[in-house]
């Protein structure tokens, strides 16, 4: 078998990204014990102590279902106010267009450092502290511009005449807009969606920011992973692992789309 | 080189069970340096696809290509002294104009002074040379095709020139003057050109010879002139001239086509054909509209093309279109085609038959 | 498309998103301007301080003076140092990527994983995966006799996160480049292949040019969210050793929450947020541009 240049640089490639992954896998199965005891490249007494801990210990499960909870609330609402805004950005001129459309883009980049200790101080006087809205609706601070740009684009690559012939056909706003326009734009809200779950997903410091005891995210249970004998590195492994999946899946799912739309969208 | 043969080429994609799955059909013919062909044909008809065989970017699954007599099949593109152009410009963006068309000989490692000489020259051939210095890409898209063709021409080892509907992307207004710019380079290089296309205008007045293709099959392989007057296939006929030919269902004794019940002098004398469909077939062009003398017929409507009046007719129950004698008035709708006899042919199955001198 | 009908009635569409942005945006923003030009003696006694705590940011001479200064210079450091091994790499892996079949879908999700893994994982993967004790990379680093602490020494604590840095993200820059040359069409590939053109030449002619807006656009990214850092270095380093990984985000954050220093902290990120403000219109201006470029 000839092996080109590109399979090898891909080999390659894929396997220094693989490397740490596969440690941290490793590590999950070893006992604290034998990863205290010395470096061994794979685990020689495979343990699943840590996984059951954490299906079992509710602070841990409930910090997946925790995020899991916030990031869903946050996919569904960003892209649900966002395609009515982005439509209107493709579609009409009006006062103001292109100044909102670039303060939208800005908060795209704004740092959450600097937002942490305000949102702190806002969702603490509206009541929503500690709540899983409170992170839903923060993360939509840098996910709904981010929708709004991606659907902008999508929405822009649809006629217009589609939009007319419609309403020459006697379909309602509303009508036109759920039954026709959406199933043509699929692919751009699927990639909208995506990039709204990950961007929540992997966020971590207005997660922890925002909650202490009811809603604590997966990310903010993680920096707890103590024992009496100090890091718990088998259980942290573990519940690292465990976040991988979700991302995982959802990527496996959406492989097509994703080649698709990078192509159609911005880029 | 003097000429390129296909021997038995044929290609499908994937395994073929039947004939249909040929995306093209079994082909033997060769190619004559110095002429050129015009490849023609609707979507689909398998003309890119004999295209890419033959410069290379498919390999046939059945076949032997020879480039004279060497087997050229499994070569490579870039070892087969062959330029191509495509359907639309490719140039290097970051580039003059001439080093556009100096980049073919640079990697062939040809000495410098040469390769300024080659490019002037064929800078001058396509009225290139006042554009030199330009970056490549600040030009018309007319312009950059000419750069495309002129990669091709500059290296002298060329022997084929295969052009993709080049013509695509090209305003209609520059069609004409690129089409005959193409036509001077093919005199002043004796060059073997093969010109894909599927508008028929390109392909009659730029080949020597056409080969006309439908359903990956080569239907026919002739001069204009023959595919006009003498169209082996119903396909042919159709695809040729505008409008295309008239086909009528029709019985042939001897030298009379019996059709709708009106006996029709033929220009030749046919023995007994065999069992299939029948048909006559003859060119608007050669059924003169008249208003007596010849086959009754109804008229439906004129078309008043300026340059010459077509009239929509039946005959009986068959529909035809007929041309109209400029000095000719109608008044009602009777009215009589006078159908040439040299210029009707006889079809059976949809190719055509050859009769005897009567 | 300069024939969109103007239609003001469109701002309907857009109030939600407009309630949400202010609501996410604004009024935080204006309680940090309301802090940054305050000081305050405890219980809630405000009072006006102007440009005072902005005069302490802006001396090096100050405690938060020099260590905005050197938080500052540090993130500008960091972020050239990625892109200048993100861009390149990324191109590289981009040509690597198969064209067709079904090894296309494996490798883009298999290249893709790393940038959905939550960000203090990536932090813990590393941070794991570099210690001298049960981690393999620092364990093989020192077992090869290369002097390496993460935890007590300034360059090794630099490059491991540098190295972070280019593990999680370059895959971005892979597939943007990807998409990039996705949309080549073949023709170019057969023509340059029938030119006699070598590798590098395809690469330099036809690649390269046909990519230059897909990487301003993955440069602008990067380098935004690289000056934006915060997560991994926290988990990794915690900004050490000393303060030789601290950068802006992490002392904002440290000033915020940590010590509770309002005005300071509101002042450092207005200044913080002014930047990246400044970043995005960059960002803004040359995506619309070279938009409407494209259609001209």
């Amino acid at each position: 078998m000839k092996l080109s240049f590109r399979t090898a640089g891909m080999a390659l490639y894929l396997l220094a990204l693989a490397l740490p992954i596969y440690w941290l896998i490793n590590m999950s199965f070893k006992s604290n014990v034998e990863i205290n005891a010395g470096l061994s490249l794979w685990p020689h007494h495979p343990v699943l102590d840590h996984y059951q801990h954490i299906f079992t210990d509710p602070a841990w499960y409930n910090g997946f279902l925790n995020s899991l909870s916030y990031v869903a609330l946050n996919t569904v609402i960003s892209v649900t106010i966002a395609l009515p805004a982005a439509y209107a950005f493709s579609r009409y001129r009006f006062i103001g267009d292109k100044h909102l459309f670039f303060w939208l883009l800005s908060n795209l980049m704004a740092p959450p450092a600097v937002y942490a200790m305000p949102f702190f101080n806002l969702y603490s006087e509206v009541g929503l502290f500690d709540t899983v809205w409170a992170v839903a609706l923060a993360h939509c601070l840098f996910n709904v511009p981010l929708a709004v740009w991606i659907l902008e684009g999508f929405i822009s690559g649809v006629p217009r005449e589609i939009d007319e012939t419609a309403a020459i056909d006697g379909y309602s706003f509303p009508r036109f807009f759920l039954r026709i326009f959406m199933p043509l734009i699929a692919n751009g809200i699927g990639v909208a969606a995506f990039f709204c779950f990950m961007f929540s997903w992997v966020e971590q410091l207005l997660a922890t920011t925002l909650t202490t005891v009811d809603a604590k995210p997966i990310v903010a249970v993680m920096t707890r992973a103590y024992s009496a004998a100090g890091m718990d590195w088998g259980l942290l492994a573990a519940a690292g692992v465990l976040t991988m999946i979700p991302g995982a899946i959802v990527i496996w799912f959406v492989r097509n789309h994703i080649a698709k739309g990078f192509a159609l969208g911005r880029v | 080189m003097a000429r390129i043969t296909l021997d038995g080429i044929a290609h499908a994609y994937g395994r073929p069970r039947t004939e249909q799955d040929y995306a093209l059909k079994k082909l033997d013919h060769v190619w004559e340096q110095g002429m050129a062909y015009a490849l023609l044909g609707p979507s689909g008809c398998g003309k890119t696809t004999l295209l890419n065989i033959i410069s290379g970017l498919v390999t046939p699954s059945e076949g032997r290509l020879l480039f004279d007599e060497r087997d050229v099949t499994r070569l490579p593109t870039e070892q087969r002294n062959i330029a191509q152009v495509f359907q639309f410009p490719v140039i290097y963006d970051t580039m003059t104009v001439a080093e556009n068309l100096a980049f073919p000989l640079r990697n062939r490692r040809v000495p410098k002074p040469q390769i300024e000489a080659r490019v002037a020259e064929i800078a001058a051939m396509l009225d290139l040379t006042a554009d030199l210095d330009r970056r490549a890409r600040n030009l018309t898209a007319d312009a950059k095709q000419k750069i495309s063709l002129g990669r091709g021409l500059v290296r002298s080892d060329v022997s084929a020139v295969l052009f993709d509907e080049p013509l695509t992307v090209i305003d209609p207004a520059l069609k004409w003057e690129l089409r005959s710019k193409l036509k001077a380079v093919h005199r002043a290089l004796d060059l073997l050109m093969i010109y894909v296309t599927h508008d028929q205008v390109e392909a009659l007045t730029f080949a020597d010879r056409v080969v006309v293709m439908n359903d990956g099959r080569a239907v026919q392989i002739g001069s204009p002139a023959d595919l006009f007057e003498r169209p082996e296939h119903t396909f042919v006929g159709y695809f040729i001239g505008s409008p295309g030919m008239n086909f009528m269902p029709a019985e042939v004794h001897g030298t009379t086509a019996l059709v709708e019940g009106h006996r029709l002098p033929l220009g030749q004398a046919y023995p007994p054909l065999p069992a299939g469909r029948i048909q006559v077939g003859i060119r608007p062009d050669f059924a003169m509209l008249s208003r007596d003398g010849g086959v009754p017929v109804q008229v439906r409507r004129i078309d008043d093309l300026g340059r010459r009046r077509l009239a929509h007719v039946t005959l009986g129950s068959r529909p035809l279109i007929a041309t109209v004698p400029p000095d000719m008035t109608l008044d009602g709708s009777e009215a009589a085609v006078t159908l040439s006899p040299a210029h009707m042919h006889v079809y059976v199955d949809d190719v055509r038959v050859e009769g005897r001198a009567p | 498309m300069n024939d969109k009908p103007i239609h003001n009635r469109a701002w309907w569409f857009v109030l939600p998103v407009l309630v949400f942005v202010l609501f996410s945006s604004l009024i935080p923003m204006m309680t940090v301007v309301n802090y940054s030009v305050q000081d305050s003696m405890g219980q809630n006694n405000f009072f006006w301080n102007g440009a005072g705590w902005f005069q302490g940011l802006f001396d090096p001479t100050t405690d938060i003076g020099g260590r905005f200064a050197g938080a500052l210079v540090r993130n500008l450091f960091f972020s050239l140092v990625v892109l200048a091994l993100e861009i390149p790499l990324g191109i590289a892996v981009a040509l690597c990527i198969p064209r067709q079949g079904w090894q296309v879908g494996a490798v883009l999700v298999a290249i893709a994983l790393p940038m959905l893994i939550p960000w203090n994982v990536v932090g813990t993967i590393w941070q794991i995966f570099a210690r001298q004790d049960i981690g393999l990379l620092g364990a093989a680093l020192n077992g090869l006799g290369i002097p390496y602490n993460d935890t007590q020494d300034p360059l090794s604590a630099w490059s491991t996160i540098v190295v972070m840095d280019v593990w999680h993200w370059t895959s971005m820059v892979a597939l943007l480049c990807y998409a990039g040359l996705k949309a080549i069409p073949d023709a170019f590939y057969q023509a340059a292949r029938i030119d006699g053109a070598r590798r590098w030449a395809i690469f330099a002619n036809i690649e390269f040019p046909k990519l230059k807006k897909v990487l301003v656009i993955a440069v602008l990214l990067r380098f935004m969210e690289s000056f934006m850092i915060y997560t991994e270095p926290m988990v990794v380093t915690g900004g050490g050793p000393g303060e030789a990984t601290s950068f802006l985000s992490l002392d904002l954050v440290k000033i915020a929450l940590g010590q509770v220093d309002l005005g300071n902290a509101a002042a450092m990120s207005l200044v913080y947020n002014l930047i990246t403000l400044t970043l995005c219109w960059v960002f803004f201006t040359f995506t619309t541009h070279a938009d409407q470029k494209g259609e001209a």
